[in-house]
């Protein structure tokens, strides 16, 4: 089907577009973007989708999320998370590898492409461990798990706590330009540790987890990156420190990124106080302080996080509504993502539109290699409309879980149409799968 | 005047003047203890769960009694026996208590924020017998109501908790009621056993009680778990003793009406010596004693009775 996108505000970061234009696309690619005139006359056969009032922008990537498949398909799967993400204005997707068995081998990724090509609605670009089983012990196959089509390698929910490993890791992945993401997590220093460590910590007698513990990682690493002029990106940077330690580092020219979640930019530990022990603010990193938010908001307006991104982590009902020690951590993200950034980033002008989407395209694009994250003519239509208006209580999903502490929040500011490859997979708040 | 809340979770969400009606409330249900019946009506037709998902001797026991002394009907749940052994949840047995029409259920659990979780699941009143490193607020209110009637006030006294303040509950609920009455409030622990940022919670932080012993007018001494030194906090359990226990030597310097506590149950010769565990300076069996009328006040203003002014049990 042809489409034709009419009187949008374009915003492409990738191609330094903010303008109102109509964007053409046939063949599931875009094909003109500007004024065109008696596009209706010239395309009889389009479908036509009036953008007035609304915001047109490449589609968005989410380049940390939880899929859950192989696994856990009863907490999400690749049907099941790509509707999601569809749902939030993502048309494409990282599937992690900490999977039951971990990504760690072709077999698993050529299982997560091949189940994402017949029940995905959405592209999904598998992740693959950095180590067998993500034990830390011994290198997965990189080489051949990058010829099988992942995108980047981490042991995300653990780290590579061995240092020796790490080191291995950024020297090998070098060969195959394949960028290392490291979840900055000192174990020894986290162990049973339930919330971030302060007074909330200690009025609450909840065990505290340390900043120290994540910056003392994210320093281990930019020296090891530093030592093997490797590719390192942080996920979910949560502390001060850390953004002080990635600024330093991207200062000295180390080829570091980093990204951060909407939780950890719009929440503190009080919250865990103020709402009694509620577990969907059980995440890790845990929720920081006032002023770690303060430092994350100034790290994404001077450009020292790259990324948003949603660290989809999806958990039944059941496993949440326990003890907050026993409760696993970690909330779905993919649906609210791009409503808190715009309440919270760009409508409290922390970030302008123009920056935020491209935190959400073009620089994970960049990092990362992918094909897609600009409306560049030729590529695939891979495109978003944002009705930067719009309200809504947050309430109803379209992952299989429903873990977040965002529930009953308002926001504002949804995606209303998702097109992958020039399908459309949401249109009017309604996903279409078919 | 009646509490504001349908149960007692902590002593941080009460106000100052809940906490001394709670006092006020125990003075004649103690007076109680000395007749040759010690019970009243009051909780006729009532029915008091004690659901203990740790092993405790003196807390459910002193529960058990003030129900009992108030005429409520009560039920043990041993949790080895219960349905938590074939992977019931938290939710599910409170939903299971409330469905039998329990009107309080009695909770201790060693993970923080369990009383809320069981709060907020039924409406039965909830009273928190000690929730992880939380709080143990009728610990707490024992502990007041002891200084209180061995000192007369708790305004401008110097009291400090010994031990390990890091994982204590019972360290918290003292903080937050002694706070509230006025009481200047230290903590003395070896740093390990310090939790962040506790000075927010308006007390001095100190490492050497010889320093401060003789302004004190009491001295809370905690527990001293064995497997703390197995997580390196401290190295040896003789080194504690000798540099943390509180022993004769210690208080020589002391004032000589200080008042030596401890919740139970107590490691004589590591936390407290046995001369000071059993000195006339000491409280510990009057504490206990005293735990059953804080526990009686409790549920009575929790229950919202019509069974008229506490007072009137004095006669």
């Amino acid at each position: 089907m042809n489409l034709l996108i009419l009187n949008g505000l374009v915003v492409d970061p990738a191609n330094r577009i903010c303008k109102k234009a109509d964007i053409l696309v046939e063949n599931g690619k875009i094909v003109k973007i500007g004024k065109i005139q008696n596009a209706k006359c010239q395309m009889p056969n389009a479908k036509v989708i009036d953008a007035k009032n609304k915001i047109v922008t490449p589609g968005l990537i989410d380049i940390h999320t939880h899929l859950r498949e192989p696994g856990h398909s009863d907490e999400e799967t690749i049907a099941s998370g790509t509707r999601a993400a569809a749902s939030g204005g993502f048309t494409t997707i990282f599937a992690m590898p900490n999977t039951h068995p971990p990504i760690d081998s072709v077999t698993g990724v050529k299982f997560v492409l091949m189940t994402a090509m017949h029940e995905g609605i959405v592209n999904v670009l598998p992740v693959g461990a950095i180590t067998k089983g993500q034990k830390g012990e011994e290198l997965a196959e990189i080489g051949k798990m990058k010829n099988a089509g992942i995108v980047a390698i981490s042991d995300d929910g653990k780290p590579v706590m061995n240092a020796n490993i790490m080191r291995k890791a950024l020297e090998y992945s070098k060969m195959f330009d394949l960028p290392v993401i490291s979840h900055c997590e000192d174990t020894n220093l986290t162990k049973d540790g339930e919330m971030n460590e302060g007074y909330i910590s200690t009025v609450l007698g909840l065990k505290g987890i340390p900043r120290q513990a994540e910056e003392i990682i994210v320093a281990r690493d930019i020296a090891l990156c530093e030592l093997t002029d490797g590719r390192l990106h942080i996920a979910h940077i949560s502390t001060a420190k850390s953004v002080e330690l990635v600024r330093d580092a991207k200062k000295r020219g180390v080829k570091i990124t980093a990204e951060v979640t909407p939780h950890h930019l719009s929440l503190t530990d009080k919250e865990i106080k103020n709402r009694n022990y509620d577990t969907n603010l059980k995440v890790n990193p845990p929720l920081r302080t006032e002023d770690d938010v303060k430092a994350l908001l100034h790290g994404l307006a001077d450009d020292t996080i790259d990324c948003i991104a949603s660290d989809h982590a999806p958990h039944l009902a059941e496993e949440k509504q326990q003890e907050f020690k026993i409760a696993p951590s970690g909330i779905i993200g993919l649906e609210t993502t791009l409503p808190l950034v715009i309440t919270k980033l760009v409508h409290k002008k922390v970030l302008t539109l123009s920056q935020a989407i491209e935190k959400l395209t073009f620089n994970p694009a960049k990092i990362f290699n992918l094909n897609c994250g600009s409306l560049s003519i030729g590529s695939a239509a891979d495109i978003t409309i944002i009705d930067l208006n719009k309200t809504k209580t947050i309430d109803k999903f379209e992952s299989k879980s429903k873990n977040s502490p965002f529930i009953g929040m308002k926001l504002i500011g949804f995606a209303i149409t998702t097109i992958v490859g020039g399908k459309i997979v949401k249109e009017n708040g309604k996903i279409i799968s078919d | 005047m009646k509490l504001n809340h349908k149960d007692l979770l902590g002593l941080e969400y009460l106000s100052k003047k809940e906490i001394e009606l709670i006092l006020k409330t125990a003075k004649p249900f103690k007076q109680l203890f000395t007749r040759t019946v010690k019970k009243v009506p009051t909780l006729r037709g009532k029915t008091v769960v004690l659901l203990f998902y740790e092993p405790s001797t003196r807390t459910r026991t002193s529960f058990e009694l003030a129900a009992k002394r108030l005429s409520a009907d009560t039920v043990n749940i041993a949790i080895s026996t219960s349905s938590v052994v074939k992977g019931e949840s938290l939710i599910d047995t409170a939903k299971t208590i409330e469905a039998m029409k329990a009107d309080f259920v009695v909770i201790r659990h060693s993970m923080s924020g369990a009383a809320h979780i069981i709060a907020k699941t039924i409406s039965a009143s909830i009273i928190n017998a000690g929730d992880g490193m939380h709080e143990h607020p009728t610990q707490g209110l024992l502990d007041i109501f002891t200084i209180l009637e061995k000192k007369d006030r708790i305004k401008g006294l110097n009291i400090a908790i010994v031990g390990d303040i890091l994982h204590s509950r019972v360290a918290r609920s003292n903080i937050w009621g002694l706070n509230k009455l006025g009481a200047n409030v230290f903590v003395v622990a070896p740093a390990t056993l310090i939790p962040a940022e506790i000075y927010k919670m308006n007390v001095e932080v100190h490492y050497d009680i010889s320093k401060i012993i003789h302004k004190l007018d009491v001295i809370n001494i905690l527990r001293i778990q064995k497997e703390r030194q197995e997580q390196h906090l401290f190295p040896t359990l003789e080194e504690y003793s000798e540099i943390f226990g509180v022993n004769s030597e210690k208080l020589l310097n002391a004032k000589k009406d200080i008042l030596i506590m401890h919740p139970g149950p107590m490691n004589r010769g590591i936390e407290i010596s046995t001369e000071v565990a059993d000195s006339k300076k000491s409280v510990i069996t009057e504490q206990v004693t005293n735990g059953i009328a804080v526990r009686m006040a409790v549920l009575y203003l929790l229950a919202d009775t019509d069974g008229g002014e506490c007072e009137s049990f004095n006669s």
